[in-house]
C-alpha cells in the first residue's frame, strides 16, 4: 500500500531538559542548514528561562547522581556508548551534514565520540584512587583525602566538533559525578539533539544532563551569573565573550575552564584534564586512640 | 573453692542494702540497667583528652603563685610508704618527716597524712597524735584485691581499729573487667559500711583498666557507691597517675557534684614524682573541676620522693638559689 | 576572668602570676622597606605604621610599594625564575627549603614573638602552632622539589613562572609558608604581599632568605595595601596568583585575572558548621568547640563558627560550654598562660561589634563570660550566642572574631541540611561516638576539611581548601603542588 513515495515523518527538534523534550518556553526556533547552507531543521532556541528550568533539573539530579555508586555511574556511561553505537548511522549522517564532512571522516569522528564515553565509563571507578588517597600528618589521626564533584556545571559546547567535541566536554563532567547544563554547538545542534535521545534511554537519570540548543552568546552570561551552578566550562564560548563570562562567573567563586585559544583537536587522549576542574578534594580527620 | 572464708563468716558482712543518690538511685537495680547506665555516659576520645592535658601542662606557674602551688600541694600529699620491708620505725621516720617536712623551714606546711599498711596503722596513730594528719591505710587486699569479700572487709576493719582514718581500697578489676559493674559496686558499699567513720579512697587501678572509657565508668561506680575520694593507682602498676586519666577522673568528680550535689575527692597516686608533674595537677584541678578542689581535704597526692622535690623547689624559692639533696632528709 | 562559682573566701584562688615571654629576643628597626632582589630598598609608595594591637603601640614603620615597586619585584622574580631557580638542579632548589626549614626552627622563639607582637596572638599558639608548623610546610616541600615527576602530575610537571602571592594577616607567617614553600619547591619565584597590619614576620623570613643564601630574586616581599596587592595581582608578567583572604576580595582578584592565562588559587572565607550529636565525647566536643571558635581570636577562615547541637543535649553542652570559657584567659598576647589575645586590628573590632550587635538586635541572646580587658588595645571577649536562627545574619555572615552561634537540630538529616545552607564550603566539625555516622555525615557534608572529633587540625601532608564560595585550589600535601605546575592534569 505504501510505496516509496512515502511521506516522510519529519521530526521536530527539542530541547532535552529534566529527561523530557520540551519546546523552548519561548516558542523560538532557528533554521540550521548542513555545511553548503542548505536547510535541515528549525531547532529551539533556548531562552534564559530554560537555562534556569535546565539548572533547576540539574541541581535536582545531584544528589542521586553524584551519591550513585561509581561502578554504577560506569555503567550508566558505559550503557550511553552502547545506546550510541545502534544509533551509528543517524549520527554519521548528521555529523557529516553539520560539519560537511566525508562519510569516512564522519565515521572517524562517531566511532571516537563513542569510544571516549567508554573510556570515561572506566574512569568513574578509579578517580578516587588515583586522587585520593591518605596523608600522613604528624599526629595521632586518620586523615584522608577524597575527590567530590563540584555540582551542577555549565558547558559551552565546541561549536566546531558537534559531536565529538560535546561528548569529549560532557562525559567528564558526568563521570565525576557533576551534572551538566549544555548549550550546544549554536550552527550544528543536531548531533546534540539526538545525542539527547541517546540519553534519555541510556539508564542517565533526568537531568542529570540537559541539552539546550541555542546561542551561548545569548545563555553563557546567564548560566555564568547563575548562583546555583558550580562551575563553568567555556570552551565553546563565543570568540570575545569568555572573559566577560570568566568575569561573570567570579561572582559566585565558579571553577571556571578557560576556552582553548582555537578549537582543539579533539581526538588527543584528554588525560585527566576535563574531570579535575570538576572535582573538590575532600580532607577528612578522626583520631586515632581506643 | 577459692574463697578462704565463706561470705557470710564474720558478722555483718552481708551486702548492704544501699541505693546511689538521685538522681542515680535506680540505676543499681539491676545489673542490666547498671551496665546501660555506665555504658551510657559520654564516651572519651582519647586524642582529644590527651591533648588537653599536655595544653594544661604548658600553663606557666611562675613567682608567687609557685611558691602558693608548692606549699598547697606539700599540704595535700598523703607521704606513702607501701613497702613490704616497712616497720614501725619506719613509719615513725615517716611521720616526723610529714609533721615537718623541712626542719631548716618552721613555716613549711606539715602533709595531709600517711599512707601505710593496715598492720602499721596503729603505729601511726600514735605518732601522728595531735598534729591533725591523717592515717591512711591501704586495705582490701591491696595492691590486687584478689581476696574474698570477707577478708577484704576484715581487712578494712582491722586498719580502722588500729587508728586508720582513711581507707585507701581497690576496687575488683577482674569484675570490672568481665563486666560485673554491679559486684564492683556492691562491694565498695561494702567496704564503705566497714570503714564506719572512716573516710574511703577508692583506687581504680587505671592502669589495668586500659581505656579512658573504662576510667570514667569506674570512676562513676565508685562515686555512686559512696567513695570518699576516687584514686588513680596503687602505685604498683604502670603507668600510674597520668594527667590524662586524672583529667577524666576530675570531670567525674564534677559532673557528679553537678548531677547529685555531693563533692567526691581526687587522688593521684603513682609516678608523681616532681613539683612540675604536681603543679600541673593542681592547674588541671583548678580548670577542669575548679577551685572547690585545691583542698586537702578534696585532693591529695599519693606520692613518697614527690615530698622531697617540692621542697627543693621550695627552698630555691625561699633562697634564691638551687638546693641538692644534702638539704631534705632521707626517709 | 573568673569562673561562674565563686570560690570560698577562706581559700585563696590559684591565681597564675604573669608568665610573659621576653619581647628583648626581638629587635625591630625603626622603619622597614621592601625585598626585592635579595635587598631591603625603600618603597615609592606613602609608608604606613604597623601597631602592636594589644597596646596600640606603633612597632615601625614599613615601606608601602608602589605600582613601579611591584614592577622592580616581578622582574626580579622573572629574572631569577630565567636565569638561576628555574635551570637550578631540584634537589638543589630543596636543599635551599631544607636550610630554610632549619632557620625557621633555630630562630622560632624570635618568630614566635614578633608575630603575636605584630598580630596579636597568643604567644602559646605562635610558638606551638604558627612557626612549628611554618616550618613543617618548608620541610615537606623540601622533599617535593626534586620527586615532582612522582607526584602523579603527569609524567614532566613544570614551573609556571613568577607567582604573585597575597596573604592575610591571620597567620602571617604560616600563610608566608603555605605559599612560599610550594612555589619554591616547584621551580617557581614569587613576589609576595603581607597583610599592611602584620608584615613583620615577613620581613624577617627576607633575613632568613638572605641567611640561606637564597638566590636574589627568587623570594620578593612587598609590603603595603590593597593598592599593592592589586598590583601583584594584575602585572601583566605574573604567571599565577593565590590569594588567601575574604570572599570580596577573592570575587574581585578573581575578576581580575578573567581572559588572562594567570593560573588561580583562592582559599577565602567561611561559616563552618560544628555538628554536636547526642553520643559525641561531650567533654571531647566541648574542647573542641572552644578550640573551633577561639583558637586565633577566631580569625581563622575555617573556624567553628556555626556550633550545631543536638536538641536533646543543647542545655547540657550549652552549661559544658560556659563552663569552660570562663577558666578562658583573655589579655597580654605575650603572656604564656593567655588563650586569647587582641584583636588584629581597630576595623575588625569594630565588624565583630557590628554583627554582634545585629545578633542581639535579631534577638539571639549574647552570653560572656565576666571578663576584665586590658584598658588599651583592641579587644573582645569570648562570646557564644544561643537561639540563633538560621535566618540571622550571624549564622550566615563570617564574623572573623571570638564569636559563636549555636544552632540546634533534631535529626542527622536536619544537620546535614543546615550545616549545607551556607554561599561557603570550608570545614566542618562531626562529633560522634558512631563510626558509621562519621562517615556518613563526612560524606554529605559540602565542605573542603571535615574535622571528625577534632577541629582545627592542620598539616602539611594535608590538602586544604575550599568548596563553593571559599574558594578553589587546595593547599598542602601532593594536590596543593598542582597549584604551582603545568603540563599536568589536576
Amino acid at each position: 500500500m505504501i510505496g516509496n513515495d512515502r511521506l516522510a515523518v519529519r521530526k521536530t527538534y527539542k530541547l532535552y531538559v529534566n529527561g523530557a523534550f520540551p519546546r523552548s518556553e519561548s516558542g523560538r526556533t532557528y533554521e540550521v542548514t548542513d555545511a553548503k547552507g542548505h536547510f535541515l531543521a528549525n531547532v529551539s532556541r533556548a531562552s534564559r528561562k530554560d537555562a534556569r528550568d535546565a539548572v533547576v533539573a540539574a541541581r535536582a539530579a545531584f544528589p542521586k547522581w553524584s551519591g550513585a555508586t561509581a561502578y554504577n555511574r560506569g555503567q550508566v556511561l558505559y550503557r550511553v556508548a552502547e545506546v550510541m553505537e545502534g544509533r551509528h548511522v543517524q549520527f554519521c549522517e548528521e555529523v557529516a551534514a553539520g560539519e560537511g564532512l566525508s562519510s569516512s571522516r564522519a565515521r572517524a569522528a562517531v566511532d571516537a565520540a563513542i569510544d571516549r564515553w567508554v573510556w570515561y565509563a572506566g574512569w568513574t571507578d578509579k578517580l578516587a584512587s588515583v586522587l585520593g588517597g591518605a596523608n600522613p600528618v604528624a599526629g595521632p589521626y586518620f586523615d584522608f583525602s577524597l575527590p567530590e564533584p563540584t555540582g551542577v556545571v555549565a558547558v559551552l559546547a565546541p561549536q566546531q566538533s558537534s559531536l565529538l567535541g560535546l561528548v569529549s566536554v560532557l562525559a567528564p563532567v558526568l563521570a565525576t559525578g557533576c551534572t551538566a547544563v549544555v548549550v550546544t554547538s549554536e550552527q550544528r545542534p543536531i548531533p546534540a539533539v539526538t545525542l539527547g535521545e541517546v540519553l534519555a534511554t541510556s539508564d542517565v537519570p533526568g537531568g542529570v544532563v540537559n541539552l539546550l540548543t541555542g546561542d551561548a552568546e545569548e545563555l553563557g552570561p546567564w548560566l555564568a551569573e547563575h548562583a546555583d551552578v558550580d562551575a563553568v566550562d567555556l570552551t565553546g564560548a563565543p570568540a570575545g565573550r569568555a572573559m566577560e563570562f570568566e568575569r561573570e562567573a567570579a561572582g559566585t567563586i565558579k571553577r571556571v575552564v578557560r576556552p582553548p585559544v582555537t578549537e582543539p583537536d579533539w581526538t588527543a587522549d584528554p588525560g585527566l584534564s576535563r574531570m579535575t576542574p570538576f572535582l573538590e578534594t575532600k580532607t577528612v580527620w578522626h583520631p586515632m586512640g581506643v | 573453692m577459692t574463697h578462704v572464708l565463706e561470705p557470710d563468716a564474720l558478722p555483718g558482712a552481708t551486702p548492704a542494702v544501699h541505693a546511689p543518690l538521685p538522681p542515680y538511685d535506680d540505676v543499681t537495680r539491676s545489673d542490666a540497667a547498671f551496665r546501660a547506665f555506665l555504658h551510657g555516659l559520654p564516651g572519651v576520645d582519647q586524642v582529644g583528652a590527651e591533648a588537653r592535658a599536655a595544653q594544661l601542662g604548658t600553663r606557666s606557674i611562675k613567682t608567687t603563685s609557685k611558691a602558693w602551688a608548692i606549699d598547697t600541694a606539700i599540704s595535700m600529699v598523703d607521704l606513702t610508704t607501701l613497702e613490704g620491708a616497712d616497720t614501725p620505725g619506719k613509719v615513725r621516720s615517716l611521720a616526723a618527716k610529714a609533721r615537718q617536712p623541712d626542719p631548716s623551714d618552721p613555716s613549711c606546711p606539715q602533709v595531709a597524712a600517711v599512707c601505710v599498711y593496715g598492720d602499721l596503722a596503729g603505729a601511726a596513730r600514735e605518732a601522728l597524735a595531735g598534729t591533725g594528719i591523717h592515717v591512711a591505710a591501704v586495705a582490701t587486699a591491696f595492691p590486687s584485691g584478689r581476696a574474698s569479700r570477707a577478708v577484704k572487709i576484715a581487712d578494712v576493719r582491722d586498719a580502722v581499729e588500729n587508728g586508720a582514718d582513711e581507707i585507701d581500697m581497690v576496687i575488683d578489676r577482674g569484675a570490672f573487667l568481665t563486666g560485673r559493674y554491679l559486684d564492683v559496686y556492691e562491694e565498695i558499699v561494702a567496704v564503705k559500711e566497714a570503714c564506719e567513720g572512716a573516710h574511703l579512697k577508692v583506687i581504680l587501678e587505671t592502669g589495668e583498666l586500659k581505656t579512658l572509657d573504662n576510667v570514667r565508668r569506674a570512676s562513676w561506680i565508685a562515686m555512686l557507691a559512696g567513695g570518699d575520694f576516687i584514686k588513680t593507682s596503687t602505685g604498683k602498676i604502670s603507668p600510674a597517675a597520668t594527667l590524662p586519666v586524672g583529667l577524666v577522673m576530675l570531670e567525674a568528680v564534677r559532673d557528679f557534684r553537678i548531677a547529685t550535689g555531693r563533692q567526691v575527692g581526687f587522688k593521684p597516686a603513682g609516678g608523681i614524682r616532681t613539683t612540675k608533674d604536681a603543679v600541673k595537677h593542681l592547674v588541671m584541678i583548678n580548670e577542669t573541676a575548679g577551685p572547690d578542689w585545691l583542698d586537702p581535704d578534696w585532693f591529695r597526692f599519693g606520692a613518697s620522693s614527690l615530698l622531697n622535690d617540692l621542697l627543693l623547689q621550695r627552698q630555691k624559692l625561699r633562697t634564691g638559689h638551687y638546693s641538692g639533696p644534702d638539704y631534705v632528709t632521707v626517709d | 576572668m573568673s569562673t561562674s562559682t565563686p570560690p570560698s573566701p577562706a581559700r585563696p584562688v590559684f591565681e597564675y602570676a604573669p608568665a610573659p615571654e621576653s619581647r628583648s629576643i626581638v629587635s625591630i628597626a625603626p622603619s622597614y622597606g621592601l625585598f626585592v632582589d635579595g635587598e631591603f630598598v625603600d618603597g615609592t609608595g606613602e609608608p604606613f605604621k604597623t601597631v602592636n594591637p594589644a597596646t596600640e603601640e606603633v612597632l615601625t614603620e614599613v615601606s608601602a610599594a608602589s605600582e613601579a615597586d611591584v614592577d622592580r619585584a616581578v622582574r626580579a622574580a622573572r629574572r631569577a625564575f630565567e636565569k638561576t631557580w628555574g635551570p637550578m638542579r631540584p634537589a638543589d632548589r630543596g636543599k635551599y627549603l631544607f636550610r630554610i626549614a632549619r632557620l625557621l626552627q633555630e630562630r622560632a622563639r624570635e618568630f614566635a614573638v614578633l608575630e603575636s607582637l605584630d598580630n596579636g596572638k597568643p604567644i602559646r599558639e605562635s610558638r606551638d602552632v604558627d612557626v612549628p608548623l611554618a616550618a613543617a610546610h618548608f620541610f615537606y616541600h623540601a622533599g617535593w622539589a626534586d620527586k615532582l615527576e612522582h607526584a602523579g602530575l603527569g609524567p614532566a610537571p613544570k614551573p609556571l613562572g613568577v607567582a604573585g602571592q597575597v596573604i592575610p594577616w591571620n597567620f602571617p607567617l604560616l600563610m608566608l609558608a603555605w605559599k612560599v614553600a610550594p612555589a619554591l619547591a616547584t621551580g617557581n619565584t614569587v613576589v609576595l604581599k603581607p597583610a599592611e597590619t602584620t608584615p613583620l614576620t615577613a620581613l624577617l623570613f627576607a633575613e632568613v632568605c638572605r641567611q640561606a643564601d637564597l638566590p636574589a630574586g627568587v623570594v620578593n616581599i612587598v609590603t603595603g595595601a590593597g593598592d599593592t596587592g592589586r598590583a601583584v595581582v594584575e602585572h601583566g608578567d605574573v604567571d599565577k596568583v593565590a590569594f588567601t583572604g575574604s570572599t570580596e576580595v577573592g570575587r574581585s582578584i578573581a575578576r581580575a585575572v578573567a581572559g588572562t592565562a594567570k593560573k588561580l588559587t583562592l582559599e577565602l572565607g567561611g561559616k563552618a558548621a560544628n555538628i554536636v550529636f547526642d553520643d559525641a565525647p561531650i567533654d571531647q566536643a566541648v574542647e573542641g568547640i572552644v578550640q573551633g571558635i577561639f583558637f586565633n581570636q577566631g580569625h581563622v577562615c575555617c573556624a567553628g563558627s556555626r556550633l550545631l547541637v543536638q536538641e536533646s543535649i543543647h542545655d547540657e553542652v550549652i552549661a559544658s560550654l560556659q563552663r569552660r570559657i570562663g577558666t578562658l584567659r583573655v589579655g597580654d598576647p605575650l603572656d604564656k598562660n593567655t588563650d586569647i589575645g587582641a584583636i588584629n586590628s581597630a576595623e575588625q573590632l569594630a565588624r565583630i561589634r557590628e554583627l554582634s550587635d545585629i545578633g542581639e538586635a535579631e534577638g539571639a541572646q549574647r552570653w560572656q563570660p565576666a571578663c576584665d580587658l586590658p584598658a588599651k588595645g583592641y579587644w573582645f571577649p569570648p562570646t557564644v550566642f544561643t537561639d540563633v536562627s538560621p535566618a540571622h545574619r550571624i549564622a550566615r555572615d563570617e564574623v572573623f572574631g571570638p564569636v559563636l552561634s549555636v544552632l540546634t537540630f533534631r535529626t542527622p538529616d536536619e544537620a546535614v541540611a543546615k550545616a549545607n545552607n551556607s554561599t561557603y564550603g570550608l570545614s566542618a566539625g562531626i562529633w560522634s561516638e558512631k563510626g558509621s555516622r562519621i562517615l556518613k555525615i563526612a560524606d554529605q557534608l559540602r565542605a573542603g576539611v571535615v574535622w571528625a572529633n577534632t577541629f582545627n587540625k592542620f598539616d602539611p601532608t594535608s590538602p586544604f581548601g575550599g568548596y563553593k564560595q571559599s574558594g578553589y585550589g587546595r593547599e598542602g600535601g601532593r594536590h596543593g603542588l598542582a597549584a604551582y605546575l603545568k603540563g599536568n592534569d589536576q
